[in-house]
């Protein structure tokens, strides 16, 4: 802990993180002794072909042809106008293959094994559309591919563990703990100490060890590039505000880094309030004010008990149930670069209900976070500001969840 | 002289081994533990290991997963450990003690706060699972200064310039993991232990335990024959996990799982 978060300026935020790591105080690389070549060797893997021009050729070409991109940034109008306040537009993720703003992680992730020359990866998922996105790329390079997923979100996402199946890969439920994403990054963790020598474990947020918030981050910063640009085309200026839910906060790192000097751009991270934060069951460790603490391999913000064992967590949407949240997060809200906010699950589902109604396209449960806040921020600001809000996922998967809550069943 | 110097320097002289048994503390129940570290003192053991437990054990298997699942279950936190080691010292004033276990429970009590407790019940060394030394700048020069060793495990994947800063920043004792795994996964190699401990002799003179893999007298009298010391876990943690309807008869399995690793050893 050695730079105070308070010292960095936001002109600093984008030269993090340092060559250890860090985040200022948070991130980092806090492993088992085993896992610190292979770290090693994917960090040095990493920064070798970050600034290569034909591994940047090739990441892009993928980005186009097989993922889609750019993706639209659409003009929600009649969103907008029933909430009579700044326009809303949508960075449509939901609609790159595989349906969310996961592949672009594990394109960049899988062409990194591929350089590696190993034959096998493994990835953990909460709500799937990692795990998706992952057994995706397995499948088109040819890899074995096994994913661990908590046996409670194995029993709420049934549709994408099955697209995971057909899809080649092996879905391994993980029973121990609180049975969901945590537990299955424990696993997958468990599983990489043992077969690090064939195996490359693909991380699908901006958490775990360094190098894997910065690469994370940077191969979802596409995200953010052509915001920026559809918005000076499509707006005439830079939006007001951002906003974008925050789990571990790989969407939310990807749409935010590209503006983090535009000083007069507002960003709002939206975390899974759950059943709200007073009643203590949530997943919101940066709007709750949770401790600092390290866990899966750096320090953040981290929900935890007066022990230090780390909290059960609660959200409708699988994909934001985790206790801790990247390490970059934590640094950006010391500054008070990022506004971190939360919303309940009943607020989701509204607004996972009104954007269904009013516009057509059905958002992930994730997303619908980040929606929830843009429908109570919109309406405090002029009708000539703009509010872009990533829609990080399409809703797809999460029909069976919505459907029960309305007391279907099929 | 810190307890665990004083240690190896008297089995030098005897031209003995140390035998370090593992257990989590607070399994099955904390009122148990105390009285586990006097049977695995009286079976032989030259210093124990006491698992802090953790809701994430992230380098463990099923075995200490569930160890650490039943003694959160009963509460136990990292400050009734720092107790328990008080309430041993007053029976037992020779025995190294070292905790072992994961960062966020110390994080959680403040590194100084931790530090200076731990000290002041008698602690010996502390090895934090995910903490390497390039993590433990603020750590290491705290446990230091009071005299308690900061032990860093060393694995088979550890290049040779790595393990020349971890022999740099180790205390007490290197550990020194026996295979690519969590705990409790393999039955390990022991030549392929042996020609890995060899460079490290040239980098240090700490003493190389070895832990991992060692389930039963053999494997641990093979492992004594290239190593300082011998670490025994989930051997352990299995008799606890075997007999939670009748753990009377636990301390007394400990004793019989140990005691025959001692006579194996030095035999």
């Amino acid at each position: 802990m050695t730079v105070s978060a308070t010292e960095t300026k936001f002109s600093d935020l984008t030269r993090m993180p340092d060559a250890r790591g860090h985040f200022g105080p948070y991130g980092g690389r806090f492993v088992s002794e085993t896992l610190s070549f292979a770290l090693e060797e994917l960090e040095q893997t990493y920064l070798s072909l970050r600034d290569d021009p034909a591994f940047q050729a090739e990441f892009d070409r993928d980005l186009a042809h097989y993922v889609g991109r750019p993706s639209p940034l659409y003009h929600a109008e009649r969103w907008s106008q029933s909430l009579g306040g700044a326009q809303i537009w949508l960075k449509r993720e939901d609609l790159n293959h595989t349906g969310a703003h996961k592949v672009n992680n594990t394109i960049g992730q899988a062409l990194l094994a591929k350089k590696t020359g190993k034959p096998r990866v493994i990835a953990e998922t909460g709500a799937g559309q990692h795990g998706v996105a992952t057994a995706t790329v397995a499948a088109r390079l040819g890899l074995e591919c096994d994913v661990y997923m908590g046996a409670a979100d194995v029993q709420r996402q049934k549709l994408n563990v099955y697209r995971m199946h057909l899809l080649g890969a092996r879905v391994i439920p993980v029973e121990s703990g609180t049975r969901t994403l945590k537990d299955a990054m424990n696993e997958a963790l468990r599983d990489w100490v043992t077969n690090v020598d064939n195996t490359f474990y693909i991380i699908g947020t901006v958490a775990g060890p360094h190098p894997y918030p910065q690469l994370v981050r940077d191969f979802n910063a596409v995200v953010g590039r052509e915001a920026r640009r559809q918005s000076l085309e499509q707006i005439g200026r830079l939006p007001d505000a951002l906003v974008a839910c925050v789990g571990g906060g790989s969407n939310a790192l990807g749409l935010f880094y590209p503006f983090v000097e535009d000083d007069a751009v507002a960003m709002y991270g939206v975390e899974a309030g759950g059943d709200g934060l007073e009643t203590g069951r949530h997943a919101a460790p940066l709007s709750s004010n949770a401790p600092r603490g390290v866990l899966h391999g750096n320090r953040t913000y981290l929900m935890s008990d007066e022990a230090g064992q780390v909290s059960d967590t609660h959200s409708i949407s699988a994909g934001l149930d985790y206790p801790g949240v990247g390490p970059e997060h934590a640094l950006w809200k010391d500054v008070g670069r990022v506004n971190y906010v939360a919303a309940n699950d009943k607020e989701v589902l509204e607004a996972f209900r009104e954007l269904t109604h009013m516009e057509g396209i059905m958002p992930a449960l994730e997303s619908a976070h980040a929606l929830a806040h843009a429908k109570v921020l919109a309406p405090t600001m002029r009708t000539d500001q703009h509010i872009v809000v990533n829609l990080s996922g399409r809703g797809d998967k999460d029909i069976m969840t919505v459907a029960n809550i309305d007391g279907i069943e099929f | 002289m810190n307890r665990i110097d004083q240690r190896f320097s008297e089995l030098k002289q005897q031209g003995r081994k140390a035998l370090i048994p593992y257990i989590t503390a607070g399994d099955p129940a904390p009122h148990y533990t105390v009285g586990f570290m006097h049977a695995l003192v009286e079976a032989g053991a030259d210093i124990l290991e006491l698992g802090v437990p953790f809701s994430d054990p992230m380098a463990d298997g099923p075995v200490i997963q569930k160890a650490c699942e039943r003694a959160l279950q009963q509460g136990t936190r990292l400050v009734d450990l720092l107790d328990m080691v008080a309430e041993f010292r007053q029976a037992d004033t020779t025995t190294p003690v070292v905790l072992m276990g994961y960062l966020n429970p110390i994080e959680r009590i403040g590194y100084e706060v931790f530090a200076n407790k731990a000290a002041s019940v008698g602690v010996d060394g502390v090895l934090v699972v995910d903490m390497p030394p390039e993590e433990a700048e603020e750590f290491g020069p705290l446990l230091k200064a009071r005299d308690l060793a900061a032990i860093f495990l060393v694995a088979p994947t550890t290049s040779h310039a790595r393990a020349a800063t971890i022999c740099a920043h180790g205390e007490g004792y290197l550990y020194y993991v026996s295979l690519k795994g969590v705990t409790g996964a393999a039955t390990l190699n022991a030549e392929d232990v042996a020609n890995h401990l060899a460079p490290l002799r040239g980098m240090t003179d700490l003493p190389l335990c070895v832990g991992f893999g060692i389930r039963d007298g053999a494997t641990a009298a093979e492992v004594a024959k290239v190593a300082d010391g011998v670490i025994v876990g989930s051997a352990l943690v299995n008799r606890i996990a075997d007999s939670l309807d009748a753990p009377e008869t636990i301390a007394g399995q400990l004793k019989s799982v140990l005691a025959e690793m001692r006579t194996a050893m030095d035999a």
